[in-house]
Parts: C-alpha cells; sequence; structure tokens
C-alpha cells in the first residue's frame, strides 16, 4: 500500500515538474495574442507619431465598434460549433429597416420594431440550425443572400435616408458622446462587458462551451443543445441589429449594401482573437483584442500611406498567421504531418 | 532458438519527456514466428514504445536491432521500408475510396502519363485478399466494411510489403468473437510464415490463447518477459500492477431494498422487444450479451434518448415517460455511457466543468454559476474516486482513461440518483483502475444505490453482478442470479442457445 501511495506521489511530482514548462508555454499560447498586438502597437507607433494619439485611438475604436459589436455575437455562435456569415447582409437590412421606419413611426417605435425584426431572422436561422441540425455554413450563406434579396424587396432597391437629418434624437447611438466618450466605443464596451459575463459566468455560458465542444457528450449531461444553439444565434441577431442601429445613427442614410463583406472581417476579428471554429473555445475578450488588432492594423496602414485597398490583403495574410500560430501552439511544431 | 536470430530487439530503450521517464531500459526481442504479447496498465509505455519503433519519436539511449543489425527509425516511411507494419486500434483508412486503393495508397502502380494502371491494382489485391480468405474484393469501398473487415484491410497493408515484423495495437477492441476467430486466423498463418508479433491487448484471455511470450511494462520500466505457458492471469497481473486483480464473484450479503427500477414488456421496433426486468435498491444487475443484442438501447431508452415503441416503465412503482436526458435526469436516473471520448466527456473543458456538467443550472449564485461550490464537488468526488489530476484546471481530455471515466463515475454520482445505469464501466482501461471502479460498483450497492452494469467481458459481470440478465438479439433470454450462474451456461444464453437444449 505504502508502495501505491509512492508510487503516487511521484506520479504527482512528475506532473508538476512537466506542468512548470508546460504552463510556459500555454501562457505564450494563451497570450500570444495579447503579444502580437503590443509589438504592432509599439512597431505602428514608432513609424507613425499620431498612430497613439488619443484622437486616433478614438477613432479607431469608434471605426472598430460596429464590426466588434456583431463579433460578440458571432463569438457566441463560433464557441457553440457553428458558423455565422449572414451577419453582414443582416445589418444592412437592420440598417434599412430602422431608417425607413424612422419616419414612419418615429424613432422610439422605429428602433424596437427593427430590432423584433431583426431577431427573428436570428430566429430563423437559429431554428434551422439548432432544431433541424443543418450545416451552419450553408444555412448562413443561404441567409447572406436571402437576406440581401428580402432587405433590396424592402427598400425597392432605393437607398434609404432620413428627411429631416438635424432635426432627430436618433443621431445620438454613432455621433453622440457620453463622458467624453463616443457612444459607439461605450455602446460596443458596455455589451461587452455584459455578454463576456454571461459567457464566462453564467449557466448558459457553460453550456455554449460544452455544445461546442462535445455536442454528444453535452446531449448525454442533459444539455439542451438545440435550444443552447438556437439562444446562440438570437444573441448574434440582437448584436447584428444593435450594429445597425449604430450605422443607421451615425449616417443617417444607407446604401442597401452597407453591411457587405463584413461578415468575413467579423469572422475574421473572431479567429485572431483565438476562437476554435471546431468551436468550444475563445472568449469575449479575446473577441475584443481580436477586433482592436484589425482596427489599429488597417488604421496604421493608412497612416503609413498605404492604399486603403491594401487592408484587404493584409487582413487576409494577418488571419493566415493567426490561425497557422494557433495550430502551431497547439501542436508544439510549425509544421507537422500528423494532426 | 539460440541459433535463431531475433527479427526485432529492443536494448535499454530509453525515453523522457519533461518531467516524465516514459520509457526507461526497456529490452526485449521478438523472434520469428513468435506472438510476443506487450502488457501494462495504461500510461505504462506501451504506446510510446511503438511510436520509437515506427519512428515518430527518436529515443534518448538504447537501441533498436533487426536481425542483429542495428538501425535507426527516423520516421514512420523508414520504419516500413525495413519491414515494420503497424495494425493500428483507430483505422486510418479512407472510407471513400476502394479496399484497392487503401492498400496501395501512395504507391499505386503506374501506367504511362502517371495513370493509375486499375488491372494491375485490382490483380495485385485480390492476390493478398486471397492469402487472407476474406469475403470482399478489391474493388469494394472500405466504408461499406464491416469494422472487423477494414482491420482485415490494414493487416492487407502489411502484408504488401515484406513485413518482418507486425504490431498489433488492441485489435479486438472493436471485433464481435467471430470476427475474432478469424483475425486470429491470420495472426497463425503470419506466424507460420516466420513474421514476428508484437500483440498489445488488455484482455487476458487473448493473450493466453494467442501469444507464446508475454513481455510486461510498468511506468515506462520493463518488468521482464515470461512464457506465456508457464503464467497465470494473477502472475502477469501482479507484475502490471504489483499486486493482484481480484475477480471473485461478489453478491450481496445486506438486505435489498424497494423495487428502483421495473421495466415491463418494453420494445423499441427491431432494437429490442418485450423487455422485462427489475431492479432493486442495493442491487448490481448486470447486462451480458453480444455487441447489437439491445442491452446499450435498453439503457438508452430509460436515460430518454430513444422513444420506446411498447411497454411501460415504472420508477419506484409509478409509470413515467421519459422524452430527454433532462427528464430522466430529473427523475434520478443517470447514464454513465460506453463510448467516453464521444458521449462521457468534453474533453477540452476542464474536469470541474465536466463533472458539474448536468447539474449547472442547480448550482447558481444570483445569475452566475456558483464556482465554489462547483469546486467543492469535484473536490469531493476527486477524493472519493481517488482521481489523479494536477487540479480542477486540467483539460479533461489530458487524463489517463481510467481517471476520465472517474470523472464521469463522478459526475452522476454527484447528482445521488435514484438508478445509475453503467455501460461498459472499465472499456480501455487499465488494470488498476478496473479493480477500483469494479469495488466502487460493489461500494454503491451496499450504500443502497440500484446500479445498473452493461458489460461484454464476461468476468467482470461476474465479478460485479448480484443477478446477470442475459440478452441475445434484442431479448432477454435468462435471468441468472450469482449463485446459479455459470460461464457456459452464460455463453450458451447469449448465444441463443438455451440451456436443455445444449444438455
Amino acid at each position: 500500500m505504502s508502495d501505491m501511495s509512492q508510487n503516487a506521489s511521484n506520479l504527482r511530482e512528475g506532473m508538476m515538474a512537466s506542468m512548470s514548462k508546460q504552463q510556459i508555454g500555454r501562457v505564450l499560447a494563451k497570450q500570444g495574442i495579447l503579444i502580437a498586438f503590443a509589438v504592432f502597437m509599439i512597431a505602428f507607433a514608432i513609424a507613425s507619431p499620431k498612430f497613439l494619439s488619443v484622437d486616433n485611438v478614438f477613432s479607431v475604436v469608434r471605426s472598430s465598434a460596429i464590426i466588434g459589436v456583431m463579433a460578440l455575437g458571432v463569438t457566441f455562435v463560433v464557441i457553440s460549433g457553428n458558423l455565422d456569415l449572414s451577419v453582414g447582409s443582416m445589418m444592412s437590412f437592420s440598417t434599412i429597416v430602422v431608417l425607413d421606419l424612422h419616419d414612419k413611426l418615429g424613432p422610439a417605435l422605429a428602433i424596437p420594431a427593427m430590432f423584433a425584426m431583426t431577431m427573428c431572422l436570428g430566429a430563423f436561422i437559429g431554428f434551422l440550425v439548432g432544431y433541424l441540425r443543418l450545416n451552419s455554413l450553408i444555412v448562413t450563406l443561404g441567409m447572406l443572400s436571402a437576406i440581401h434579396g428580402l432587405t433590396l424587396t424592402y427598400s425597392g432597391g432605393q437607398n434609404m435616408d432620413i428627411a429631416d437629418k438635424e432635426g432627430t434624437w436618433f443621431s445620438v447611438f454613432g455621433q453622440g458622446t457620453a463622458l467624453g466618450i463616443p457612444v459607439p466605443i461605450l455602446i460596443f464596451l458596455i455589451l461587452a462587458a455584459l455578454l463576456g459575463m454571461v459567457l464566462a459566468k453564467t449557466p448558459f455560458g457553460r453550456k455554449v462551451y460544452a455544445v461546442g465542444g462535445n455536442g454528444t457528450a453535452a446531449t448525454f449531461s442533459g444539455i439542451p443543445r438545440a435550444r443552447t444553439v438556437f439562444y446562440c444565434y438570437l444573441i448574434s441577431a440582437t448584436c447584428v441589429a444593435t450594429a445597425g442601429l449604430i450605422q443607421a445613427s451615425r449616417s443617417l442614410g444607407s446604401q442597401n449594401t452597407v453591411g457587405q463583406g463584413l461578415e468575413l472581417e467579423v469572422l475574421a476579428a473572431v479567429i485572431l482573437g483565438g476562437a476554435s471554429l471546431l468551436g468550444g473555445s475563445g472568449t469575449v475578450f479575446k473577441t475584443v483584442i481580436g477586433v482592436l488588432i484589425l482596427g489599429f492594423i488597417q488604421n496604421g496602414l493608412l497612416l503609413m500611406g498605404l492604399q486603403f485597398y491594401v487592408q484587404f490583403v493584409v487582413t487576409w495574410i494577418i488571419i493566415i498567421l493567426a490561425v497557422w500560430l494557433d495550430i502551431a501552439a497547439k501542436r508544439g511544431k510549425l509544421w507537422s504531418p500528423i494532426a | 532458438m539460440t541459433d535463431v536470430k531475433p527479427v526485432l530487439r529492443l536494448e535499454d530503450i530509453v525515453k523522457t519527456f519533461p518531467g516524465v521517464r516514459a520509457l526507461d531500459g526497456v529490452s526485449f526481442s521478438v523472434f520469428p514466428g513468435e506472438v510476443h504479447a506487450l502488457m501494462g496498465e495504461n500510461g505504462a509505455g506501451k504506446s510510446t514504445l511503438m511510436k520509437v519503433l515506427g519512428g515518430i519519436y527518436q529515443p534518448d539511449g538504447g537501441a533498436i536491432f533487426m536481425e542483429d543489425q542495428q538501425v535507426v527509425m527516423a520516421g514512420p516511411l523508414e520504419a516500413k521500408a525495413k519491414g515494420v507494419m503497424f495494425i493500428h486500434q483507430e483505422l486510418s483508412l479512407a472510407a471513400e475510396l476502394s479496399v484497392a486503393e487503401n492498400i496501395y495508397l501512395g504507391e499505386l502502380p503506374r501506367k504511362s502519363f502517371g495513370r493509375v494502371d486499375w488491372a494491375k491494382l485490382t490483380e495485385q489485391t485480390d492476390a493478398i485478399l486471397k492469402k487472407l480468405n476474406v469475403s470482399f474484393d478489391a474493388k469494394t469501398r472500405v466504408g461499406d466494411l464491416s469494422i472487423a473487415n477494414q482491420q482485415m484491410v490494414e493487416i492487407a497493408r502489411a502484408l504488401t510489403v515484406d513485413a518482418k515484423a507486425v504490431i498489433f495495437d488492441e485489435p479486438t477492441a472493436s471485433l464481435t468473437d467471430a470476427e475474432k476467430v478469424v483475425l486470429f486466423d491470420v495472426i497463425a498463418d503470419l506466424k507460420r510464415d516466420g513474421v514476428g508479433i508484437i500483440y498489445i491487448s488488455h484482455r487476458m484471455e487473448e493473450i493466453f490463447k494467442i501469444t507464446d511470450r508475454i513481455s510486461v511494462l510498468r511506468d515506462g520500466q520493463y518488468q521482464g518477459t515470461v512464457n506465456t505457458a508457464d503464467s497465470t492471469e494473477e502472475s502477469i497481473t501482479q507484475m502490471m500492477i504489483g499486486r493482484k486483480l481480484d475477480l471473485s464473484r461478489n453478491a450481496s450479503h445486506h438486505e435489498l431494498g424497494d423495487v428502483a427500477l421495473e421495466v415491463r414488456g418494453l420494445s423499441c421496433g427491431k432494437l429490442y422487444q418485450d423487455i422485462n426486468f427489475e431492479v432493486r435498491r442495493g442491487e448490481v444487475v448486470g447486462f451480458y450479451g453480444l455487441v447489437g443484442a439491445g442491452r446499450t438501447e435498453i439503457a438508452e431508452t430509460l436515460f430518454g434518448l430513444r422513444e420506446p415503441s411498447a411497454g411501460q416503465i415504472l420508477l419506484e412503482g409509478e409509470e413515467v415517460r421519459i422524452h430527454s436526458p433532462a427528464d430522466a435526469i430529473s427523475r434520478g436516473i443517470s447514464l454513465v455511457p460506453e463510448d467516453r471520448k464521444g458521449q462521457g466527456l468534453v474533453l477540452g473543458m476542464n474536469c470541474r466543468d465536466n463533472m458539474t456538467l448536468p447539474q449547472v443550472d442547480d448550482l447558481k449564485a444570483g445569475p452566475f454559476v456558483a464556482e465554489g461550490a462547483e469546486v467543492a464537488i469535484f473536490d469531493q468526488y476527486r477524493d472519493r474516486l481517488d482521481i489523479r489530476t494536477p487540479g480542477w484546471r486540467a483539460q479533461a481530455g489530458n487524463l489517463s482513461g481510467g481517471n476520465q471515466q472517474k470523472i464521469v463515475i463522478g459526475k452522476w454520482l454527484s447528482m445521488h440518483p435514484n438508478l445509475l445505469i453503467v455501460d461498459e464501466p472499465t472499456r480501455g482501461i487499465d488494470v488498476g483502475s478496473k479493480s477500483e471502479i469494479h469495488k466502487l460498483l460493489r461500494e454503491l450497492a451496499a450504500q443502497g444505490y440500484a446500479v445498473m452494469v452493461i458489460s461484454s467481458e464476461m468476468p467482470e459481470v461476474l465479478h460485479v453482478s448480484d443477478r446477470i440478465i442475459a440478452m441475445y438479439s434484442g431479448r432477454v433470454m435468462r435471468t441468472f442470479t450469482s449463485e446459479e450462474v455459470t460461464e457456459d451456461s452464460l455463453i450458451k444464453a447469449i448465444s441463443g442457445l438455451s440451456d436443455d437444449k445444449a444438455a
């Protein structure tokens, strides 16, 4: 018996010893995104003195807020093991709808009506992916196109403008400031804090991780898999509606295609933050970092005098690097023929 | 054997990982025509040793000799070129390709312009398949084959090269008894051709049936090699764990309590029909039968994963309908599923979160999960079940099979179930954890739990059960009490033979 406990303690010591080295690796793997962020910031700050000025920082965060708000919702969807490629076109829908209803119902009614309509779309996707268990890539790719059609049908293909742009309090969400901070930034941060807590601290958040990590095991533990996925899409749609609100309020007029292509930027931010596309891992905080990295890099490139269009290519390169380093950290090698 | 050169000789192999000496001076030889068992608990170093042999890891010390020539296995391809072939436990076949394509994957015979020479491919493959005496041909899609036949494809692959040594890693884990017979025939053929065979398995019966010698590892250390004929299960187990595995019969001596579960005429389509049994508090009821006999499906029905087509389920005398696992859990039914990694655990999640997953809605402080209460539950069941982990933050996927299974058991014990169903409690688990889990199941019965155990291992069923229900092809053939059951009658019952006919 004493022999056995001896063995056990040896084992435990062995684990401890191997932990310390592993922990260093794990810290690097975990915080790699923060380190990369810091390196970028320092490099750009040296290259361009304007980069870290308060004005510039605010302007980056403000322009990232729309992508950021959508990325918060998509984080839930991705952790639950699914994709949401419909957020860009859904955001066009929200923007057009709220602008149209603004003049018809007044802003106080237009906003809740728009939220309700957008959430219906999210619920529909959630039903298809969660309850009918259809492939989320196919469903949301299809919805990208379908919602675009819906938006154009709704608007008759016309741009949407608010008639009285000066006399409406509606502009506060996109253009106002509170406590010296632009409102879009406040909305983004408050929503991030709220959803971050939901994901990290509540039973629902735990279920999202379980369903994305191993849906079968979650089912075998009595977790309602379909309902959990459904709620993730509902959260995503709510975030999209919020983003649409900010967008509409900022410009008080919009094209039908205002959100086009944003789904990829949103997904890029979520992946940059380190959420696995297989589901089960990621956090809201990391997504926020991912959003900021993307925003600052795009801004830095502009400040360095590169053409705006270069950012599309650079964004892609960064995503590939992020995904590669993530996998490399997991398998401990930059390249490996197995796993 | 002095004049015969060993096909494979390992000398003093050492492999260390940070903080762990995974292999510490392992030496043994495999002779031509020998079936050499390699045994040890999970984590004893068997897989590490095989990876060293296969060129995936480089040893930190020692040497590998093939026919007395020292060799260095620089990578998997080199191991293959030297005639060392592996039949893996987890199959590595492309389901959509044909048998022939799988066998010659990467080295398909070519014609001009790089075109595949299909005629030659089929011909070569059929020649090999003929040797194996299998029922499928070269053009069969691998995905259409049974697991056993897929294993045959892996073996055929090993035969395409002039294999000197073939390593079988837990080949029978998913085979039926009939399929095992075919596999053992193939091994006998390889043996006759003078191939050296390393056979890794946890199953004692097989080891004693087909191997010539047994080498044992424990904690990375070589414990010795013995002739199979001179050994007993007890002596091998003792070498593996340093003590004996108790497999004596174990009927309850305490009074049984009320009927916790009664099942009347339960049927589910073609899966099982007209099932009747009861489980009382304080007893372990074993379900024994072949794969496909309907045992797991009954468990899944009781856990709300399948709707029965007829019959009644009564919990404490009251008829219930169970529509979902959440339903089952709220009625005090717990299921430790057969596929630990696929159904039991979220491998990427930490141990604590896995353990409290079914009750996460009930452990609340305000709107949040009460993490303190979770840690308390984890600590309690870690101590009670002796779960070895560096702490609750460890990912479940990083634990050994035995400790993973204990997490799953702890998950359900912490719910204080009225009925605990355990499907294959010790599949793929080392001997040490196995006996701990057996002991635990007996203790639970003594504490008044109603326990159903489904197992495909006869010694296990005999060891833990108070009563044994023998199933065959979706029906209950017979219920045995622990006093009256014999191995012989049990085998007859699960093979569909009634006792009187056989007698």
